[in-house]
Parts: structure tokens; sequence; C-alpha cells
């Protein structure tokens, strides 16, 4: 506090005496809260979006990277070359990039990164965006080359993972608790359970951010967050935990509320291989049975866009197939009469902590009543609903949020937890996957959209929202989550 | 009282054995991987083989058993699942946030509790005595959290005297440090004084009325003296009774109080290890405070005896 309040004064000072005459020098830290804590720092073998929240960008980049609006963009990569095949990716990187600890980023970090992904041994969470690259080879420290085993149309979105950042194995050991990255932030400090703090890196080899000094606190209670925020302790909020304090933030003018959208698809997830669920009528009388914007109005308090299909609706290619299922119980009853089950049946609803879960999940359970389905609803715990619901497949329905970015190629996996099994769809993922044309493979995604919207695997709900609440002074924050990330190289407070 | 000693102290170890046990057994039979946690739904089950690996979990339940214990009473408590840092820390790092509260709150609690208590026995039935209960059945009533919302609300977001919660550290110096914690402690200590205040009334009204205090009266002294010479130290048994489960019911108890402060102290590592299935500190921490309830139990018979000689030669 006193050191701030000095610092102020200098900067006051220094200020006055060039003549500028401002009372008060322009704010150049910031504390910014998370709802989670990450549960340790290293983004390449954990599952937690809390971890890229504080580091994505901040600390730590890739070859490419996602911007706010979801593009990708070079990052230590400034440019690459594809071979005709579509096989091999030359990477020509950065000129005088260095580490935070003072070692130079050369090739050879690049390739230690990508096989430490692809390793046998590896806890990459999401080690499967690696699984095409054969072999990594260091061409010059400046340039490197991946092999891909089969051309892979989504490689370069691939690489912008906060799972594919790249770290250096001289200071791998600690990464967990002292990451060391190349990014415009340097890791200073973390208080478990309380806050991490960066500093700028002044030796970045991009543009320098704006700011200087950067907290990010976590406060997991709702009401706490509230308050933190009211009595302006933190300057920003990134995904508040509270939609039904947003009005209050809406007219009070010290503050700005951002209502953006994620990667989220939050859908009714439906076990396809279970009776009767396995029935493509009984799914479509489900899908009738819900009217999603009044789920969206009662466990979301308004926040949210319907979607009807596996696909983000900010996204250029999206189909809008909401009208495939739109509320209609008397459509929903006479379907299930077609399928034999005039009188409805039983099925488990079992929801995983988040409230779009709960609160939506009654919502769900009375809509499915009115049209005689019952549900058994049952409160999970994550790890219980990983368990049961995830691996076991023990469920008849569930609500959950799918977070990654484009991953509707789970529905060509037979084995994932909802069992859908269409050849079609394999095949057109499997096309998808291979074709690098940008014109062709919006047309695949969208005919993707079509088939699962169509065959109604599960019940579409809604995008989720990322509600921001911050300072009305910052400027720069994502709206959009195109992936969990606080970007704060972009940041800075206003006049 | 060495024997008396003594005696306490091995029932200290037995209930110390039996509580490892429990714990282990109850925590381990929860559902749910850290390792599948951890890497998300995304994860391949070779991936999370290689997690386990890595965290020791692919041992048997009784070879971690043994571990954990022997660790344990080596003072190391093993390393966390997720945080992989030694839990030692972790909980040493913690307890400078908890312990300080929980002194704090049960001193605060103190000092409401036997003044109220002591002016109430002494004005029984009268109005004076009325108020003060009246007040203690509110304090009981109203629940902590809701009483630290709304402290958060008057001081924090009105009359900004304080920030709305989070613990600067003890290196920005001690009065930072202790005002930060001032209204948790306030929260967690006005619904432990209004419980202590009604004990240590009732406590000294049966004292009041004891032969014993009659025969002081007759001796001479006034009602004041009679209650200050021979009344309190009696009294005192029950209220320390009181005050040792009140403790221990601060130091883990305060998990509601540390989400809505977002302090970082042992209920929120708790909560935050059991909803990561951070098996080890979850299971360390449990650990931690059930010999803290057990420690200040035995204190608690120590004090009883040096206040009561009659527990001494009754042993």
């Amino acid at each position: 506090m006193t050191f701030q309040g000095t610092k102020l004064a200098f900067a006051s000072a220094l200020a006055l005496c060039a003549g500028l005459g401002v009372a008060q020098a322009q704010q150049t830290d910031i504390t910014v809260a998370l709802q989670l804590e990450p549960p340790h720092l290293d983004p390449t073998s954990a599952a937690a979006g809390a971890i890229d929240q504080v580091l994505y960008s901040n600390v730590f980049e890739g070859l490419t990277r996602f911007m706010g609006d979801g593009s990708v963009v070079a990052g230590l990569a400034k440019s690459w070359d594809i071979s005709e095949d579509n096989l091999t990716y030359t990477f020509h990187l950065q000129d005088g990039v260095t580490f935070h600890d003072g070692s130079a980023f050369t090739a050879d970090d690049v390739k230690f990164s990508l096989d430490r992904a692809r390793a046998e041994d590896s806890v990459n969470a999401q080690k499967a965006l690696f699984e095409d690259i054969a072999s990594v080879e260091v061409v010059d420290p400046l340039t490197v080359t991946v092999t891909l085993a089969q051309p892979n149309g989504s490689f370069l979105f691939n690489l912008a993972w906060g799972d594919a950042v790249i770290v250096a194995e001289e200071s791998i050991e600690g990464i967990k608790n002292a990451p060391v990255g190349t990014g415009a932030f340097q890791f200073a400090n973390w208080v478990q359970g309380d806050k991490v703090e960066l500093t700028r890196n002044d030796a970045y080899w991009g543009d320098a951010p704006a700011l200087t000094e950067v907290t990010f606190k976590f406060i997991s209670d709702p009401t706490a967050a509230f308050a933190a925020m009211m009595a302006q302790d933190i300057d920003a909020f990134v995904s508040y935990p509270a939609p039904e304090n947003l009005p209050q933030f809406d007219a009070d003018p010290r503050f700005q509320v951002l209502r953006g959208s994620s990667e989220g698809e939050t859908i009714l997830s439906t076990n396809n291989a279970l009776p009767p669920l396995d029935d493509v009528k009984v799914r479509k009388a489900i899908a009738h049975a819900i009217d999603r914007q009044s789920i969206i109005d009662g466990a979301m308090f308004g926040l949210g866009t319907p979607i009807g299909t596996h696909f983000a609706p900010h996204n250029p290619d999206y189909v809008d197939l909401t009208a495939n299922s739109a509320y209609d119980p008397e459509l929903s009853k006479q379907l299930l009469a077609e399928a034999g089950l005039p009188d409805g049946f039983t099925t488990t609803l079992k929801l995983p902590p988040p409230s779009y879960a709960r609160r939506g999940g009654e919502i769900v359970a009375a809509q499915l009543r009115a049209v005689g389905i019952q549900t058994e609803i049952t409160n999970l715990e994550w790890a219980q609903w990983l368990e049961q619901v995830f691996r076991g497949n023990d469920f008849g329905l569930t609500i959950i949020s799918h977070t990654e970015p484009m991953d509707i190629g789970i529905y060509a996996r037979p084995d994932y937890y909802f069992q859908y099994d269409n050849p079609t769809l394999q095949e057109l993922i499997e096309t998808l996957d291979a074709t690098t044309d940008p014109a062709k493979r919006s047309e695949l995604l969208q005919q993707a959209q079509t088939i699962i919207s169509e065959d109604y695997v599960n019940g579409y709900l809604f995008q989720l929202a990322v509600p921001t609440v911050a300072d009305a002074r910052i400027q720069g924050l994502w709206e959009n989550a195109p992936t969990q990330a606080t970007d704060l190289t972009g940041v800075s407070w206003a006049e | 009282m060495l024997r008396y000693s003594l005696k306490r102290l091995l029932s200290l170890i037995v209930s110390l054995a039996i509580a490892s046990v429990v714990i282990f057994l109850v925590i381990e039979v929860a559902p749910g991987d850290p390792a599948s946690f951890m890497l998300g739904i995304n994860a391949q089950p070779d991936t999370v083989a290689a997690l386990r690996a890595e965290l020791g979990l692919d041992v048997s339940k009784t070879q971690r058993y043994l571990s954990w214990v022997g660790g344990m009473l080596q003072g190391d408590f093993g390393t966390s699942y997720t945080y992989r840092t030694p839990v030692t820390q972790m909980i040493a790092d913690r307890v400078w946030v908890s312990l300080p509260l929980a002194l704090y709150a049960l001193t605060l609690s103190t000092l409401i509790a036997f003044p109220a208590g002591i002016y109430a026995a002494s004005r029984r039935g009268k109005p004076g005595d009325i108020t003060v209960m009246g007040a203690t059945q509110l304090g009981i009533a109203v629940p902590n959290f809701w009483f630290a919302m709304l402290l958060v609300l008057v001081f924090a977001i009105n009359l900004r005297w304080f920030s709305a919660g989070g613990f600067p550290g003890w290196d920005e110096g001690f009065f930072v440090a202790l005002k930060a914690l001032t209204l948790p402690a306030i929260a967690l200590a006005l619904p432990q004084s209004a419980i202590l205040a009604r004990v240590m009334r009732s406590s000294l009204l049966d004292i009041l009325s004891e032969d014993f205090m009659r025969t002081a009266r007759a001796k001479g002294l006034s009602r004041r003296q009679a209650l200050w010479r021979h009344g309190l130290r009696n009294a005192l048994v029950p209220v320390l009774t009181i005050m040792g489960l009140q403790f221990s019911f601060l130091l883990a108890g305060g998990i509601i109080i540390e989400q809505v402060f977002f302090l970082p102290g042992l209920g929120r590592l708790i909560f935050q290890a059991i909803s990561a299935r951070d098996l080890i500190v979850v299971e360390s921490v449990v650990m931690l405070l059930v010999f803290s309830v057990i420690l200040v139990n035995f204190l608690v018979d120590l004090a009883y005896a040096a206040v009561d000689p009659r527990l001494r030669s009754r042993t």
C-alpha cells in the first residue's frame, strides 16, 4: 500500500516536472478476479481452464495464437510454408525472442515442446491435438519442420491451443510453480489459495503491453465476487459467476459489462446406446419438448444464445438449425406415441455442479414431465460425473457445456460418452480432417452440423455466455472467449 | 497430576491412530479419480494412466496408507496431486491465516461473552439480564455467513472502511493483516460469544446457589465479592469445555467464512482439495484438524485439573 502510494507520488511528481500538469499518473496495474484457481501453472499437463485463464498469451505463447475474435494468427512462428501434399509444415520462427529466464528461444525449444506433448508418457490433456505429427526436425535455430502422418486441416488451429504453448527444457522442472515462457508478462509470485502476480517482461519481442503489473485473484463465492467488485477491490471479473447481479452493474456508471460468447455448447447429452433413447424418434421427442428460451431465462438470467447443433454461433461456419427442434410439446407427445411409448418413460438426469446444469436441469425435467417423460435427478460432483457419466456411460441424460473450441469431431467417436455411431458422419469428419481448403472445410462443417442436428444426437440448448464485469475505464479486454484466456497484452486504462 | 496427564496422553495417541485409519478409508472410498479429474474430458486413457503413475496412484491402498502415516510421523504429509507442492508447506502457509483468525475470533468472543455473562448473572431477572439474553438469542439464531455478508455490505461496500475480503499477508505489516482479518473474526466471533455468554451466565447461576457461596456470604462478603472470589473460578469448568470446542470449530469451521471473505486459509484449501479430489491434501488437512481437536481437548482436560483440584485425585 505504502509502496504504491510512494510510486504514485513519484510518478505524479515526474509528470509535473515534465510540465504536463496532470495530477495523477496513468494507472498501469490491474487486479483481475477469476472464479477458479489454477491447480498448478503448467498449461501443457492439465485440462483446468483456470491455467490458461491466467497464463495464455500473457506468459506462454505458441507457434500460432488465438485472437479475441477467434481467428488464428502467427505467434512465435512469424510465417510458415506448407508442402503440396499438406504433410510438411516449415515454420520460420521470430528472431530475438528470449524466455523470461534469459535463455534464447530457438527451434530446439519447439522440438522439445512438441515431442514432449506427444511422447508416450505425456500427460498432456489434449494429446490428440498432436496425434498426427510424425516427426519434428530442427533445420536451423530459426526454422523447424513438422511432418504429419496424414493431412490435418486444423493443424495450425491446434497449435494455437494453450496445451500447445512452447516451453523450454531448461525450465521445465519448475514449470508447475514458477512458469517460464516467452510472453509479454513474466511470472512473479503465487500465493496459493489467493493470487498470482505477473510483471511486465521488458525484453518482450512484440509490442510492449500498457500494463506493468497484473494480479489475478481467485474468488469462488458469487456473493463474495459481487462484494469485491462493488467495493472496487478488484478491477475486472472475467466469467463473472452471478448473472443475477449484472443489471446492477449495468446501471452503475463505475462499471462496464461485457456479455461475450464462449466456445461452450451447452447440451442435454443423451446416451444414444440406451433404450429407449437409442430411437431417433424418442430423441426428437425430447428435442421438441424443450423450450430453450425459458431455460436461458430461468437458469442463466437471459444470458446465452440458443443453438440447434453442436457449433458456436459466432463462428462464420455456423448454421442456425434451431428450427429442427422448435418447442412443440404436442409434436413431442405424438412422436413418443409413434415410438411405442404413448405413456412416456423414465430415465436418469445426472447433473454436474455448474449452475447451468443444476438450475437448467430442474427446468428441463419439468418440461420433459409435461410430455410424459419422467426423470430421476441426481446431482454429482465433477469427479463423480467423470467417473459415472463420462467414463462409465451410466446415464440417460446429463447437462454439460462442451467448452473445447471446434469440437464437433467428438461426434465421430462412437466410444465417446454419448455413444453416437454414424458411419456417414465419421467419414465426413475424416474427410474434413484431411481438407485444408477453407471453402471446402466450411462446406463440410456445415454438413456435419446438419447431420447431428437431424439425428437429434443430443438436446442442443444454448451457447454459454461469458459475462465480464470491469471498471468502466478499462479498455481492450476480450469480450468473447474463443479459448479460455484472459489476454491482457492489449489491455490499458483510459485517461 | 502426572498419572492423570499420562492417561490423557495415551487416550490422545489411541484416538489419533483410529482417526487416521477412518479418515483414509472414508476419503479413499469416495468415488472419483484425481488423475482423470485433472486431465478433463478430452484426455486419452494412456494419458490418464501416465499421470496416475506420476502421482504414485498405481500402488495398493495399504501401501499408500503406510507411506502416508510413515511420512506424517516424520512431519512429511506428502506432495499434493494438483498443486505438486509439499502438503506440509501448503498447510504451513494456510495455518498462518486460519490460526490467527481462530485466535482473533476466540479473543473477541471471550471479551464479549465474559462481561456479558457475568453481568447477566449478577442482574438475574432484571431488565439488564433480559436484554443481554435477548441479544444472545439473536446472536445464536443469525447464521454467521449471513452476518458476514451484512458486515461486508455495511463496512466494505458502503463505508469503505475495510476491503471486501482477501488477505494481504503478514509481510505487509501486522496491523494491515489484522485489519483484513477483522470482519471475518467478528462474523465468526459473534455467534460464538452468544453461546459462551449463555453458558457463563447459567454456570454462574448454578454456582451462586451452592452451599459454599452461602457460607461465603455468611462470612460477611458482599454478593459481588463472593461472586468474584469464589463463584467465578468454579463456574469456569463448563465455560472452558465450550471454549475448547469452539476453538476447534473456529479452526475447522471457518470454511464458509473463508469463502465469503476469500481468505487463503485451511477451510478454503480443504474445499478446493475435495472438489479436485486431491485426496492426500484432504486426508492430511482433516488429520491435522482432528489432531488439533484432540490436542485442544487434552489441554482443556489439563486446564480442568488446574481449576478443579478434585479432578486430579479422582482419576
